[in-house]
């Protein structure tokens, strides 16, 4: 005969077990005991559909993943969806990955404006918005956004590297910066004061800006010259980096010449510049460069072309945005193992925080990946190379700020 | 007078039906598809604009994304620097957009055909590069944009911040589309297809193309600008790049391909504007571009004459079979 009591009590103890388990799929939304789902935004179509490339390889790269088994035997569903870098459409598909997909958080979307536009949804929703792909300094600031963060070095963390290696190297400079003026050129002046410290005010003798509608920087570089410069900062995008570059050396000005990263391109700065008339310029890196024969027998490397050749076969091996996706992806993938099996959002942007000295095979050798609780920025060194005539050449220890 | 009754029985009734319609998405739907109907309705009340001075004036804009976009900057920033709610900045967009647009209108008065739509075009080109720029900035917020905290539902309305947005966009849209039709039920439209048909015998028959011109380009711009508002508020953000020559690009292709002087085209345009895209990454995602591109020849060789033209003729054609 079953008693009442044990009725009651088998009644209780079911009462009491099934709502933990209601609960805990309530909790780590987008994962089941088989897979994660995962978001992304990007522009696969209009005029910055070039960046496609990084979904693609991401897709890739995590096809990868699932045919060695997942993680914690979870097969990951990553969607990324086309958003034409339109900051509307950003909207749209990013609440359509969460509410329709249902995905567990947005990986790597792209675009500054695009992510700007959807950082208050994210974090009103308690989404983790991981590794914003842009270089501006604002991802990392877990006190308002406690559910977004970067990847890449911002351009503040850049300039501030150049500060301190200026004042370590040169600590007389006479230093002369030429900025974009926006909000790309004004985080690099913000970095430069982070590194320089209190010698900003005496070593900067000249502050310059351009607008991106001036038809030349030249007015710019003379006044520079003249103000006694002995060291450029050149914040400045490709079009103008190599007007300065070129500019500088029809002055017969021979200043220690410091160029943005992202005008580092051989094709679209140097070579316009004259190969000749940028030897000398100065800019830092964080990831291998996939042109570059020095890394022909390097390890990581070697891996992300098995990687390549097996799974995006056909894919342009030249383009750095399949290297970028590369890291993101690694980087991802150790967040998701620290998670262990709460892959709530909660323990997902947790972990994601708790990154120690992680070690990614395309990132320079010296530059690891460390987060905590405070810092949302991943990547915070550097290391500077020279364009010797031919290629970058790597030079110095790594530089962290 | 029983003839009319029923007329006026029956309106009421279609009233009554639309209004529904419009209404019930709203309980049914879920907050993201509630807010792809909303930009759907923004983009309609855009393409009415375009369509009142494009499609009945006959003077083609190639951009409007630029009065779209002056619009939704203009509540943008009454919304953040000046803390006004969100449904007093209509009138200010549309204000400012109607006064832009009217003198955009004077250019007009010179220009035709393809150089209008090439002036029209520079418009869409400058416009973002105007709001990235330096002296703006204070403003716009530059390249980085504006957040703008979304509206609420008012206390007391059990109604979530996206049940609302999409009622308060739809509600605003069908007071614009019935002022249109109103517009469009009078002189003003016979005045302004005669211009789009036979400039000459218009002016011949003593209307003044000046005016008619230039206010058909106001009151275009105004809807437009209007438009651009309520995208920014559903959209809760601005900055250049929402605003690049794609989207009056795209305003232009749903004003085509709904049907060029039709005030249900618009809405028909602007579903093909919010749909197609998301359809085409559908079936392919490499290239939506191409699908996208292979949609829009098809409609058009289709319906020369635009969803709203194919639907009208075959409603026509079946009526006149019956009466056979």
């Amino acid at each position: 005969m079953i008693s009442r009591r044990t009725l009651l009590g088998t009644a209780g103890l079911a009462a009491a077990a099934v709502p933990p388990a209601r609960a805990h799929a309530a909790e780590m939304p987008g994962v089941t005991d088989k897979s994660i789902k995962i978001g992304n935004t990007n522009p696969h179509s209009g005029p910055a559909s070039a960046y496609g490339a990084i979904a693609n390889a991401e897709a890739a790269f995590f096809k990868m993943v699932n045919d060695q088994g997942g993680i914690g035997g979870r097969m990951i569903e990553y969607i990324s969806r086309d958003d034409a870098y339109s900051p509307p459409k950003t909207v749209e598909q990013t609440r359509r990955l969460v509410e329709q997909d249902g995905v567990a958080f947005i990986l790597n979307g792209l675009g500054t404006a695009c992510q700007t536009a959807v950082r208050p949804y994210m974090n009103a929703r308690k989404v983790p918005q991981l590794f914003v792909a842009t270089g501006a300094d604002k991802w990392g600031d877990p006190a308002h956004f406690p559910w977004t963060m970067g990847w890449q070095p911002s351009y503040r963390t850049e300039a501030a590297i150049y500060g301190k290696y200026v004042l370590r190297e040169r600590p007389q400079a006479k230093i002369g910066v030429l900025y974009q003026n926006d909000d790309f050129g004004k985080d690099y002046l913000i970095g430069l004061k982070d590194g320089l410290g209190d010698a900003y005010a005496k070593m900067v003798v000249k502050e310059v800006s351009y607008e991106t509608t001036d038809p030349t920087i030249d007015s710019q570089a003379v006044s520079l010259q003249a103000a006694g410069a002995d060291t450029l900062v050149t914040a400045a995008t490709p079009k103008w980096a190599a007007q300065m570059i070129r500019k500088v050396a029809d002055l017969n000005w021979k200043p220690l010449h410091f160029i943005s990263n992202v005008s580092l391109s051989v094709g679209s700065v140097i070579r316009p510049a004259g190969v000749e008339k940028a030897v000398g310029v100065i800019t830092a890196a964080y990831g291998k460069d996939n042109t570059d024969p020095q890394w022909a027998n390097d390890r990581g490397m070697a891996q992300w072309r098995a990687f390549m050749a097996k799974y995006m076969p056909g894919a342009d091996i030249n383009d750095a945005n399949h290297v970028y996706a590369y890291g993101v992806a690694t980087t991802l993938v150790q967040v998701l193992k620290q998670c262990g099996n709460d892959l709530s959002r909660g323990n997902i942007m947790k972990q994601a925080a708790s990154l120690k000295d992680l070690e990614i095979p395309t990132l320079l050798p010296g530059i690891r990946v460390t987060t905590s609780a405070t810092n949302f920025h991943p990547i915070r060194a550097m290391q500077l190379q020279r364009w010797n005539g031919k290629a970058w050449e790597l030079f110095g220890a790594v530089i962290a700020v | 007078m029983s003839g009319r009754r029923p007329t006026r029985l029956l309106s009421a009734a279609v009233v009554l039906a639309g209004a529904a319609v419009l209404l019930a998405p709203a309980f049914l739907l879920s907050g993201f598809h509630l807010f792809q109907l909303t930009m759907m309705a923004v983009y309609a009340v855009a393409i009415l604009g375009l369509s009142l001075v494009t499609g009945y004036t006959g003077q083609v804009s190639l951009g409007h994304g630029a009065f779209y976009a002056v619009g939704a900057y203009a509540s943008a920033i009454l919304m953040t620097d000046f803390a006004w709610p969100y449904w007093t900045t209509l009138p200010v967009a549309g204000a400012m957009c109607a006064a832009f647009g009217f003198a955009v209108g004077f250019p007009a008065l010179r220009l035709t055909g393809h150089y209008l739509a090439l002036v029209t075009f520079a418009l869409a080109v400058a416009v973002p590069q105007i709001l990235r720029a330096h002296f703006a900035e204070g403003w716009s917020g530059g390249v980085q944009g504006l957040v703008i905290v979304g509206p609420e539902a008012p206390a007391g309305l059990p109604l979530s911040p996206d049940q609302w947005t999409y009622l308060f966009t739809v509600a605003v849209a069908a007071v614009l589309f019935a002022l249109a039709r109103n517009l469009l039920a009078g002189r003003m439209r016979y005045a302004m297809v005669a211009i789009r048909d036979q400039p000459l015998a218009a002016e011949a028959a003593g209307i003044d193309l000046a005016r008619v011109k230039t206010r058909a380009f106001a009151l275009s711009a105004g809807c437009t600008g209007i438009a651009g508002a309520l995208g920014a508020i559903a959209v809760q953000f601005v900055a250049p790049d929402s605003f690049s020559v794609q989207l009056s690009i795209a305003l232009f292709v749903g004003l085509v391909v709904g049907g060029a002087a039709s005030l249900p085209g618009a809405v028909l345009g602007a579903a093909f504007v919010q749909f197609v895209p998301n359809l085409s990454e559908l079936v392919n995602k490499n290239a939506p571009g191409v699908v996208y591109g292979v949609l829009l020849v098809a409609t058009l060789f289709l319906m020369p004459h635009g969803v709203a033209g194919a639907l009208r003729g075959a409603v026509t054609s079946r009526r006149g079979r019956s009466n056979r």
